[in-house]
């Protein structure tokens, strides 16, 4: 008897380990919340308002997919992550889901057996100075000193940039966006460098922002989206599609506002599928057939997220540029949703 | 016992093992052993199992190849074209220095405070124990983040020191200037100090190195024959010869020369041009901070340490020294402390481990330490998590095992010896 009592436990100790991976919707489902790996605070991308709501462009993918999976947006938990523990928290299943303007590698892909399901910002790397001190060019930091987030691309960017160039800096390597601006504001460092995005965030929240140059040079390419665990076809189905959903809305004019007009009114077969109205397309990735529907009823299309967060008349400022839609010469572009 | 004795050796049953107290203590023992090794083995093969599950087995292939980034401190060559082994050796070396050096001035830090605690003086005593409760009851993390902020906060950036050809011209002066009849730059990344430059030096630095250390010693080994030879002649004749001049020349005169015949120069930092000083050593303000943070932190504790171990040593021992004509001080340093250390070294050894392992907190000044090369880039960059900490967990156990062994040969030299 008691022995038998042993390897049971023994036994179920070692599936435990492998149970955890099983179905990440059906964690979701089960928990009633979805875990979402986050920065610790980058305006614009995800960051708690004052009264401590999560909002930004990366912090609304996750509330469409909470609105796709469990038909509540609010049903989110945001866990912020730093990018040296982000990729760590996601593998041991600390979060379900990552949005925290990670760049798309190969090694990242393979080695970390992450799985970057789309890219929801295109981006680049860039340096940000203060206008005083004279530069105007990347290639003029020769023996600067340079602020930079540890655990990011961005670091070996910057050593394969400098190397390229023949030209040497002095590294500060901080945890995160907070530590790096303050050491970049009090001048300890000459340069801030991180994705373009991050820079015009960063930038937006100084008090003294036209005192501060983005300068021109993009050493990098940046694709940012969202990461799942390597091995949950399903649960990278699922997010995959919520966000290509967002990019078809825009591109159909589907917004949040007019959904249910659209939804009674139209007779585009592919907009049918998409609000559920025919075929079940939810159905089929293990979601209602008003998944999709509910995630641009909770966020709106992807165009809505990028203005109210990021856009033109933000704070942060940032034009579409390479992230229009591909009918008006950008890169975002959905497979057909059929 | 004699019973025991007697019992026959030769028919041994199984059934001794556990009710013959001459076996049970070692089949306890043995069985004990077999349970561990049991469930390190389990635990041990159920890591190497889920990993190879995920199509991950533990390899220290990654240690070879090419790490990719820079690192802000390095005490050997290091450039992103080297391996991540090499970047963990840097960060090993930078946590031994902060280590090392941490030890060094929280034992100092602590041996004052824990004597002044015991001050008669009621102002001392108070200052001192307001530092030991301050710094033991706030954690070491806010500490660091005290220390450091004001200290890339407070002090000028490097470009304040720039003189431009029209601040000549105009006659203004630069907003900061250099301290020490313009030696030192204190800045908010660090401060630049004199290095020493060799006109003339060897080849290699490490063989000038060597050239100026074996002087030192030779120039201290003659000065000790020296005080010991005028020693034998004060015991012998009851005069003791004036050596103090003889001292002089034999400890200075050969280094000097030897610098002399190198071209020995100060390398005095230079106020930038672009963006950082020219020449000298700097010492970064990571650095600082963390040393300074480190040092005032576990100091406190062993403040502690020492004045239990001061107090540890009766009354009657001060009193006794008092009646032969001592004073204070060196009823302290000569009957008091050596006694003490004997209840003092134990626990201090403790406080140096915590130190050791404490400077993992690195990050926090943005100290690249071994936590945050290898368990931080390199276990980020190459997803290798569990074999770096595997290997982290293995470094730190050492460090901690070499510190204590030495630590516990000291001890066994201040202990009582019972002759
Ligand atoms: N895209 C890069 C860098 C990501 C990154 O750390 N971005 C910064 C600024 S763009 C950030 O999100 N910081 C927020 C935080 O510190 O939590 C990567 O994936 O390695």
């Amino acid at each position: 008897m008691k022995k038998s009592v042993f390897f049971g436990a023994l036994a179920a100790t070692t599936l435990v380990a492998g149970m955890a991976s099983a179905a990440t919707i059906d964690d979701v489902k089960a928990r009633g919340e979805l875990l979402c790996g986050s920065s610790t605070g980058l305006t614009g991308f995800g960051a708690p308002d004052a009264s401590g709501n999560w909002t930004g462009f990366d912090v609304d993918l996750c509330r469409a997919v909470a609105a796709a999976v469990l038909g509540d947006a609010t049903k989110v938990k945001f866990v912020p992550l730093t990018g040296e523990t982000r990729f760590t928290a996601l593998q041991s299943g600390e979060v379900d889901l990552l949005a925290r303007n990670s760049t798309w590698t190969m090694s990242r892909d393979s080695e970390l057996a992450l799985d970057f399901v789309a890219v929801n910002y295109y981006d680049g790397q860039g340096f940000m100075v203060k206008k005083d001190l004279g530069v105007s060019s990347a290639k003029e930091l020769d023996g600067a000193t340079v602020c930079i987030q540890t655990g990011t691309t961005t670091e070996l960017n910057l050593a394969d940039f400098f190397k390229q160039n023949n030209i040497t800096y002095q590294p500060v390597n901080v945890a995160d966006d907070n530590e790096a601006q303050s050491q970049y504001v009090a001048g300890a460092c000459d340069a801030y460098t991180t994705d373009a995005s991050g820079l015009a965030a960063s930038r937006a929240t100084l008090p003294d922002a036209e005192n501060h140059i983005i300068l021109p040079e993009i050493i990098s390419k940046e694709p940012l989206g969202p990461v799942v665990r390597h091995g949950d076809n399903n649960w990278g189905d699922i997010v995959r599609w919520t966000y290509y959903a967002l990019l078809i809305a825009e591109e159909k004019g589907i917004t949040q506002a007019n959904v249910e007009e659209v939804l009674a009114s139209t007779t585009d077969e592919e907009v049918k599928r998409l609000l559920g109205a025919s075929g079940d397309m939810g159905v089929k990735i293990g979601l209602d057939n008003a998944a999709f529907k509910n995630a641009i009823l909770a966020v709106g299309n992807y165009g809505e997220i990028f203005a109210r967060n990021i856009g033109e008349g933000t704070s942060i400022n940032l034009a579409r540029g390479l992230n229009a839609l591909w009918t008006q010469g950008g890169l975002q572009y959905a497979p057909p949703f059929r | 016992m004699t019973m025991i004795n007697a019992a026959p050796r030769d028919d041994f049953r199984l059934s001794m093992l556990i009710y013959d107290t001459r076996y049970r203590a070692i089949t306890i023992q043995l069985f004990v052993l077999a349970l561990v090794l049991a469930a390190i083995w389990w635990l041990g093969s159920n890591l190497q199992a889920n990993l190879e599950a995920k199509g991950r087995p533990l390899s220290f292939e990654f240690l070879w190849s090419r790490a990719g980034y820079d690192i802000g401190q390095t005490f050997i060559p290091y450039t992103s074209d080297s391996t991540h082994f090499r970047a963990m050796l840097v960060g090993l070396l930078n946590t031994l220095v902060l280590a090392l050096l941490g030890c060094f001035f929280a034992t100092i830090i602590g041996v004052i405070v824990g004597v002044l605690r015991l001050s008669k003086n009621w102002l001392v005593a108070l200052l001192t124990s307001i530092y030991v409760e301050i710094f033991r009851n706030i954690p070491l993390l806010l500490w660091i983040l005290v220390i450091f902020v004001p200290l890339y906060e407070m002090t000028p950036a490097p470009n304040a020191f720039k003189v431009t050809d029209e601040m000549i011209a105009s006659g203004t002066e630069p907003a900061a200037s250099m301290i020490l009849g313009g030696t030192v730059a204190v800045t908010n990344r660090g401060t630049y100090i004199p290095g020493f430059l060799f006109d003339r030096g060897f080849e290699a630095g490490w063989m000038t190195a060597l050239a100026i250390f074996l002087v030192i010693g030779g120039s201290l080994a003659a000065h000790l024959t020296l005080t010991a030879r005028a020693r034998r002649v004060q015991e012998a004749t009851g005069v003791r010869p004036t050596t103090w001049w003889k001292s002089l020349i034999v400890l200075f005169a050969p280094l000097a020369l030897l610098l002399w015949s190198l071209g020995f120069h100060l390398d005095i930092p230079q106020p930038p041009t672009r963006f950082n000083f020219e020449g000298g050593v700097v010492v970064q303000n990571p650095f600082v901070a963390m040393l300074i943070a480190l040092s005032l932190y576990t100091g406190a504790f062993i403040a502690e340490i020492v004045r239990a171990g001061i107090q540890s040593v009766s009354r009657g021992q001060t009193e006794a020294a008092f009646a032969l004509g001592l004073r204070p001080n060196r009823t302290m340093n000569l009957v008091i402390l050596p006694q003490a250390l004997r209840v003092i070294i134990p626990p201090l050894i403790s406080q140096f481990l915590n130190l050791t392992k404490n400077t993992s907190l690195g990050i926090a000044a943005s100290y690249a330490d071994l936590r945050g090369t290898l368990g931080g880039v390199t276990l980020n960059q190459t997803g290798r998590e569990v074999e770096a900490m595997l290997l982290m967990m293995l470094i730190y156990l050492s460090i901690s095992l070499i510190i204590s062994s030495l630590m516990n040969v000291y001890n066994r030299s201040v202990q009582l010896k019972e002759r």
